[in-house]
């Protein structure tokens, strides 16, 4: 278990230029606490790479690397067989990539490293939109959201479409290890990154980061968006390992969907109909966990 | 030094200067953000605990531990009010730029 007293006080992320507030800092700070100066990083475009690589400016002490948007998986397959191939066997190599990056166009770069087997950690900060370009909807916007390619108005609700389980996804290729977890439970994530320093082979988290500029919430909000998230079931905490997942936080009920959608921008627009269909999204997405997961464990 | 300090930035007179493709070297900052911040984050030491979940959570790692009393790197601090919403002490207070000053 990571103890905050034994956390380095070096930041190697720091004086990027993200909206004030965005969760995305405290990803990036916390992962490379925890893995230290020996890393290397791989930076697709996204806001991630924009924001901390503002020439003059790198924000990143560590050595990182901007590339094409689809390529993470390439890159860190190229890192991993580079560091082998000079005998390198301390240096952790990290991908930080966006959901559109990771979920959409670099889908098949990760699908590929993670069925080669390389070894690497892949942190996908899911901001639920390609937020870098103007706020555009991805496979991993959730259903009733606002974006300015699933406009709501009179004719439509927002993004028809239900956010696609890449968690699940990154299970199907039994992976060593992989993760959903939230950048409004630092402890929880950072417990999880401890855990891939340790093991060989593709390490897969998926972390929720509330974003204040896309999603419509004011600054000093994004741990307490990031929580009701979990609490009202829109977002899960869980880990899968050694052929088995793990929920790390059940909720005894789950909040209404409401709590959770008021407080955004990108649902203001939704009505008592279009709220009942997220509340039937989640509630059967629910059944899903607790009978595979839940039940199924005990 | 825990945090990278601001170095002043020298334009590349020739092209053996210039960055080589996508990759520069590490932990290079030329300029503050702090011109962004509205308000500023004060905290009041007596109702600190030490807890240190801003120095957690605060998104631009500018909360320093090193010392008897937490320290905010001013410079680097937007203001956005993160720590003061969520210390369970409510030891932080945002006051409106320019009057953190005067406290
Ligand atoms: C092949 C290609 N298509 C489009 C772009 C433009 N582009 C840059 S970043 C980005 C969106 C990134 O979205 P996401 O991966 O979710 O990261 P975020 O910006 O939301 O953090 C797009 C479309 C690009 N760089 N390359
Ligand atoms: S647009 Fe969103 S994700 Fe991007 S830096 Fe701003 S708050 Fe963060
Ligand atoms: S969150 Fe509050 S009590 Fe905890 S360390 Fe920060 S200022 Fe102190
Ligand atoms: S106001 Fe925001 S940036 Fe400033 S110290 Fe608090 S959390 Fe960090
Ligand atoms: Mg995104």
């Amino acid at each position: 278990m990571v103890k905050v007293k034994n956390l380095t006080d070096k930041e190697y992320l720091y004086g990027h230029k993200a909206c004030p507030g965005c969760g995305l800092g405290t990803i990036g700070r916390l992962a490379l606490k925890i893995l230290g100066e020996r890393t290397i990083v791989a930076l697709p475009a996204s806001c991630m790479s924009t924001v901390t690589t503002q020439y003059p400016q790198m924000n990143y002490s560590v050595p990182s690397l901007t590339m094409a948007f689809a390529g993470t998986g390439a890159v860190l397959t190229g890192m991993s067989a580079g560091l082998k191939a000079q005998g390198v066997t301390d240096v952790h190599v990290l991908g930080l990539a966006g959901d559109g990056g990771t979920a959409d166009i670099g889908l098949q770069a990760l699908s590929g490293a993670v069925e080669r087997g390389d070894d690497f950690i892949y942190i996908c900060y899911d901001n639920e939109a390609y937020m870098n370009t103007g706020v555009q909807r991805s496979s991993l916007t959730p259903i009733g959201a606002n974006t300015t390619n699933s406009p709501s108005g009179t004719a439509s609700y927002g993004e028809k479409k239900p956010k696609k389980n890449l968690f699940e996804i990154m299970i199907a290729h039994r992976i060593p290890y992989a993760a959903t977890a939230s950048s409004a439970y630092p402890y929880d994530f950072m417990n999880k990154m401890e855990k891939t320093k340790s093991l060989r082979g593709p390490k897969f988290i998926h972390i929720m980061c509330p974003c204040p500029t896309g999603w419509g919430f004011a600054s000093d909000l994004t741990v307490e968006i990031g929580k009701l998230a979990v609490e009202t079931g829109m977002w899960y905490l869980a880990e899968y390992e050694n052929g088995k997942v793990k929920m790390n936080v059940i909720p005894k009920t789950l909040k209404p969907v409401e709590e959770y959608l008021i407080k955004q921008r990108r649902f203001r627009h939704l009505n008592e109909d279009t709220i009942k269909l997220i509340r039937e999204h989640r509630d059967s997405e629910w059944r899903i966990i607790r009978e595979r997961w839940v039940l199924s464990n005990c | 030094m825990a945090k990278p300090q601001i170095v002043k930035f020298k334009f590349p007179e020739s092209l053996e200067e210039m960055p080589l493709g996508p990759s520069a070297a590490a932990g290079i900052l030329t300029e503050p953000n702090a011109g962004w911040r509205v308000q500023s984050p004060v905290i009041e030491h007596p109702k600190c605990t030490k807890c240190l979940l801003c120095w957690v959570l605060c998104p631009e790692g500018v909360i320093g531990k090193e010392n008897e009393q937490l320290e905010i790197d001013m410079n680097y601090c937007k203001g956005c009010g993160l720590c003061a919403h969520e210390c369970p002490k409510d030891a932080i207070t945002m006051v409106q730029e320019g009057e953190a000053d005067d406290q």
